[in-house]
């Protein structure tokens, strides 16, 4: 009855292609921006449920969007260009040590040539971005294998990416400011000046990067550049024939989505951990964003939310049920039950739904269209 | 001449190492032809297969069992559990899977690995322990031609004897026996072999009995070396090189693509590592496999793709 | 197709609706307890080093709770939480425990060192002290420049330097040293990283030849890094592992048949764990200890009486073993801290910022020690504001196939060379941070 889109008439042919064609689903989508851009932060503020301490925003909602961010890249390579990746984590390694570098100045001493580059430290959102486009430039170069292996081979070949990038950061001293540890701090985060340092300011900030680059990932899959990925997604021979040049789709999927994974690692690394060394960044995380883009849902910017909620969340939750249930069992119990249950519902899911909760989610809406009727 | 028998005594280990990490390659292979499954759990079966049999035989030692009475019984032991593995993942997972594409399918195992990694270490414990089925130090050899000879690890010599009698085993398995050749047939087409009668799902339970059993092996060997622990999930990350190098299909290709690996990634941290700062052999492998793909994208012995619109 | 989503939608709000139930249910409210978190790595590749130390804090806390009823009347109330060694996992157990009990966590020890990086930015602003025993940043024994941080009892510096002085005394003087050529085979992280700092300081002070060689995390795989060191010939190799690389790099010098008695580990290379995969091949191996043997003192009677005997306690299989004793350590020191706060703020649960005060105001005498039954454990030890660091000293012990035997006296760590870097190194945090160090004489 109330998600029904009849009598919504479209006249012109921008509004028939417009982001959100339905009202109900537009309507929703204010509502939720203005809940998260100004409902939760006034909820944290005045310490109101679910909000009451800032574990939420903290440990859960921050990390929450970023991944969701970086879910959002790697579902663009994987889920709309079908190119398998499992270096993500590299590209996030990527994005957080030039954003460091940038953040931080940079020095490239030219002794040969007898003089020096030298770069000021950049702003906040500058640096952030620059680490972006650095992760995109390095992601355009494990590209170009893509165009030669396929599938399952060049998932592990990009594991290639993921391990040299995991050694480079360890044993270049250049990139951590000579550390004695290898292990680096972030600059202190402000815009403007104005320093951003509560758990709110940190949410707030975190929440408008997902959201351009959210709104810019979608309209981007659905534009010619879109279109032509999931061509080459679903066969690549026959795209090709059709006159797409898999080089340009390929290699402009690898950049789109390891800029967005490498933004998302410079804030995972900024904002969320402050400090942090390369085991951050290692395999785990590629194949927890693997996940979450799975269970999420292939080519779905809302199943990158989803998939992100789950994989992030499930784990955290299933952690602290015991122990808020008052039942008495030891860490390492409910750690290795926490294993075998996500192990579980992961199959389980893979089981009764293959393409994610992207798909759950339009089963549901078709079933609302009709809802409270059988027909 | 240092340099010499340097070279050689790196690439000596590096081969040998290698054979040790195709040990690992080889139930990736197994599980891959028969199934098209890319089994990311075989690091964890290796560990689960370790955990039984080290846990049983410290067991019935620490109850009086004679050692080689122990060690047979713990095998045994350890083989239940992997054929108890096997006809569960076969029928609770990858049995409802059929027919959907690789990726799912791959991450389903990385689900496996989840429950395998978890439920294993509840039963048998998290905790270090150390296994000895074979001798760990080393002989020297042509002590007067190189000062200090060339030092080859018997361990990693059992490995190789080990690794190939199980490829020998494996190819009469194949070739020589009844379900070999149904193995077989399914792997080219499992609808096909449905239809003139293979059993399929019992095929693919056996399939992955027979991975299991793989990595109880593996596990022996790699229990000897380390010990049996947690770490010896990261087994599967050094496998997948060799894998891609030999090609995913290949049984010998996986000896083959160890021999690879392990001499190369050994050299390179040897001679390559000191100039640029140590530490490379873990991505060394993989820009190798990288670099073989390129060339030919299906591997060494893999079978070539062909692409019909 | 309905029976399906509706399977999964049950399945997907089962555990969505744990939520509702995590959030809701809030600490239980005790007005006289005082919360301790325990940040532990009881799975993962790192477990078998994090159990024993993890039972050991443990039992320490529960020992305080049934022998004494709490530290002055306050009840400890003590909560695990899982890590696996993982930097993103411990900072979310920090944020889920820091806000426990009626005034929240009184100190965080993590047990590693990323975790201990990335909390030491978090500290500061949550005011929560960071205790990190023997581990951590070497630099933040400045307490002016890291007021949260207390790296007590020792650094990776202090470990390099007593370590160099082991190998000077084993040849006959610090002259020796000269021309030799010792070897560092780490973990290639920062906790790895970290002593190579003091060890080239020390190279150019004494005059060997130091060579670091990484080993890449898990540390499984050596054979090269091992059959370098065959050709390279060091005279001593130190090794700085964690957990499986220990025991590998043993077995791996029996192989290559480096004599073990030339390899010295670090405190954190020198447990149970570390040897026992390895068998009769780590016979002779050496390692530093943070001051405290294995083996039993006057507290692990307590512990027997109070805990094991009434079936209450963790570490019943990991009793008297090198890490559990510091696990032991560890606590006791987080509760004597506690203790010290209490005589300036009175006999309740207190604040993370006032547990601080009690670290800065920490001083276990000789006689005091005694009467906790660390005697033999640890030698006096005293934190300021300007030295949250406290001791120097340091010795060595040597499994000899069986049992870790103590061979060495105490050697006290030279701070005439690791003072200036403590000093440079803290001075280049406070100036990326932008943080003005405190004035100590001003702090009461």
């Amino acid at each position: 009855m109330l998600y029904r889109e009849a009598g919504q008439f479209k006249t012109t042919y921008s509004a028939d292609m417009a982001i959100f064609p339905i009202r109900q689903d537009r309507i929703a989508l204010y509502a939720l921006l203005v809940f998260v851009f100004i409902g939760v932060p006034l909820l944290a503020r005045f310490q109101i449920w679910p909000l009451g301490s800032d574990y939420m925003l903290r440990a859960i909602l921050i990390p929450f969007l970023i991944l969701s961010l970086a879910a959002i890249g790697v579902n663009i390579l994987i889920g709309y260009c079908g190119q398998i990746s499992l270096g993500s984590g590299a590209f996030m390694a990527i994005g957080a040590y030039s954003a460091y570098k940038f953040g931080t100045g940079i020095h490239i001493p030219l002794a040969w040539f007898g003089t020096e580059i030298s770069i000021a430290p950049l702003p906040l959102i500058v640096s952030i971005l620059l680490g972006g486009l650095m992760s995109a430039v390095v992601g355009i170069l494990f590209g170009v294998p893509s165009l030669r292996i396929k599938g399952l081979y060049l998932a592990v070949a990009t594991l290639a990416a993921q391990f040299f990038f995991d050694w480079v950061f360890l044993r270049v001293q250049w990139f951590t400011n000579y550390a004695p540890s290898g292990s680096v701090n972030a600059p202190e985060l402000s815009i403007f000046g104005y320093l951003i340092n509560s758990p709110i300011e940190r949410y707030v900030l975190c929440l408008t990067f997902v959201t351009v680059f959210a709104l810019i990932a979608k309209n981007l899959v659905r534009g010619n550049i879109g279109r032509q990925w999931m061509a080459i997604r679903d066969m690549d021979i026959a795209a090709e024939l059709m006159g797409i040049r898999p080089l340009y789709a390929k290699l402009t999927a690898f950049a789109v989505s390891s800029f967005i994974v490498g933004v998302a690692g410079a804030l995972w690394a900024f904002v969320y951990l402050g400090s942090w060394e390369p085991l951050a960044f290692n395999i785990d995380r590629s194949l927890q964003l693997l996940f979450m883009v799975i269970i999420g849902g292939l080519g779905s910017i809302l199943g990158s939310f989803l998939g992100a909620a789950f994989i992030l969340i499930l784990p955290i939750m299933l952690d602290q049920i015991p122990h808020a249930l008052g039942i008495p069992v030891g860490v390492e119990t409910v750690s290795h039950l926490v294993f075998v249950v996500t192990g579980s519902l992961i199959c389980y899911l893979l089981i009764v739904e293959p393409h994610g909760f992207a798909r759950l989610w339009s089963i549901t809406k078709e079933r609302l269209r009709l809802w409270p009727y059988p027909y | 001449m240092v340099v010499f028998g340097q070279f050689l005594e790196v690439l000596i280990g590096g081969l040998l190492a290698g054979v040790l990490y195709s040990l690992v390659a080889l139930g990736f292979v197994l599980i891959f032809k028969a199934s098209g499954v890319f089994n990311f759990a075989q690091g964890a079966m290796v560990l689960v297969a370790g955990l039984a049999l080290v846990r049983s035989l410290d067991f019935m030692v620490a109850r009086g069992v004679p050692t080689w009475a122990a060690i047979v019984l713990g095998l045994l032991f350890a083989a239940t559990v992997m054929a108890i593995t096997a006809a569960l993942v076969q029928r609770l997972v990858l049995g409802p899977l059929v027919n959907q594409d690789g990726l799912s399918l791959f991450m389903a195992t990385i689900g496996i690995t989840f429950i395998l990694e978890g439920a294993g270490q509840m039963i048998f414990g998290s905790d270090v322990y150390p296994l000895s089925l074979f001798p760990t130090d080393a002989w020297f050899m042509f002590e007067n031609a190189f000062p200090g000879g060339i030092l080859v690890n018997k361990l990693d010599v059992w490995g190789g004897l080990i690794a190939g009698a199980l490829v020998a085993g494996l190819a009469v398995f194949f070739q020589r026996t009844k379900t070999g050749r149904a193995l077989r047939a399914v792997a080219d087409d499992h609808a096909a072999a449905e239809s003139v009668g293979i059993p399929i799902t019992w095929i693919w339970f056996v399939v992955w009995l027979v991975a299991g059993l793989v990595a109880l092996v593996a596990a022996t060997v790699w229990g000897t070396k380390l010990g049996v622990q947690f770490s010896i999930t990261f087994l599967a990350l050094k496998a997948l090189p060799v894998l891609i190098i030999g090609g995913f299909t290949s049984v010998p290709g996986a000896i083959v693509g160890g021999l690879i690996v392990g001499a190369g990634e050994k050299l390179a941290e040897a001679f390559l590592g000191q100039h640029i700062g140590g530490g490379i052999e873990y991505w060394f492998a993989y820009v190798l496999a990288l670099a073989v793909l390129l060339v030919r994208p299906q591997g060494l012995f893999g079978e070539r793709l062909i692409e019909r619109i | 197709m309905l029976r399906k989503t509706l399977a999964v939608a049950t399945a997907v709000s089962a555990v969505f609706s744990g939520a509702g139930i995590l959030m809701s249910a809030g600490p239980a409210m005790a007005q006289n307890e005082q919360f301790i978190p325990g940040l532990v790595y009881r799975t993962g590749p790192y477990a078998p080093n994090g159990i024993p130390f993890a039972d050991g804090v443990s039992d320490y806390v529960s020992l305080i709770n049934e022998r004494d009823g709490g530290i002055n009347g306050v009840k400890l109330i003590f909560e695990e939480c899982e890590t696996g060694y993982a930097t993103d996992k411990g900072v979310e157990c920090y944020e889920r425990l820091k806000g426990n009990g009626p005034t929240g966590a009184a100190y965080f020890s993590p047990l590693s060192t990323g975790i201990t990086f990335a909390l030491t930015e978090k500290v500061p602003g949550d005011k929560i002290p960071l205790l990190t025993l023997g581990y951590g940043r070497s630099e933040s024994r400045n307490g002016a420049v890291f007021p949260w941080n207390f790296i007590a009892v020792g650094s990776y510096w202090t470990a390099a330097d007593v370590a160099i002085q082991h190998v000077a005394k084993e040849l006959g003087g610090f002259d020796k040293l000269k021309g030799k050529k010792i070897s560092l085979v780490y973990h290639d992280s920062p906790y790895g990283k970290e002593p190579i700092a003091a060890l080239e300081a020390r190279a150019k002070l004494n005059g060997f030849t130091f060579k670091a060689i990484p080993v890449t995390h898990p540390g499984v795989e050596q054979k090269s890094q091992w059959l370098g060191i065959r050709q390279d010939r060091p005279d001593y190799v130190l090794l700085w592992g964690w957990g499986v690389m220990n025991s590998t790099a043993i077995k791996e010098a029996a192989a290559v048949a480096y004599p073990r008695d030339k390899i010295i580990g670090v405190w954190w290379s020198g447990a149970e764990p570390d040897v026992i995969p390895a068998g009769d091949q780590a016979t002779g191996y050496k390692a530093l200890l943070l001051q405290h043997p294995a083996g039993e003192f006057g507290v692990h009677a307590d512990v027997k009486k109070s805990l094991f005997d009434k079936g209450k306690g963790v570490g019943k299989a990991t009793v008297a073993t090198v890490l559990y004793n510091r696990g032991l350590i560890n606590s006791m020191l987080g509760v004597e801290a506690i203790r010290t706060a209490q005589k300036k703020y009175g006999n309740k649960p207190l604040t993370g910022e006032q547990v601080r005060w009690g670290f800065e105001n920490l001083d276990l005498s000789e006689a005091r020690l005694k009467e906790l039954g660390f005697e033999g454990m640890l030698k006096p030890i005293k934190l300021t504001c300007t030295d949250h660091q406290g001791a120097d000293l340091a010795r060595v012990h040597q499994w000899d196939g069986k049992a870790w035997k103590v061979i060495s006296d105490f050697y006290t760590a030279d701070r005439s060379v690791l003072d200036p870097m403590v000093a440079e190194h803290s001075a280049k945090y406070a100036a990326e941070k932008k943080i003005t160090p405190r004035d100590c004489s001003k702090e009461g």
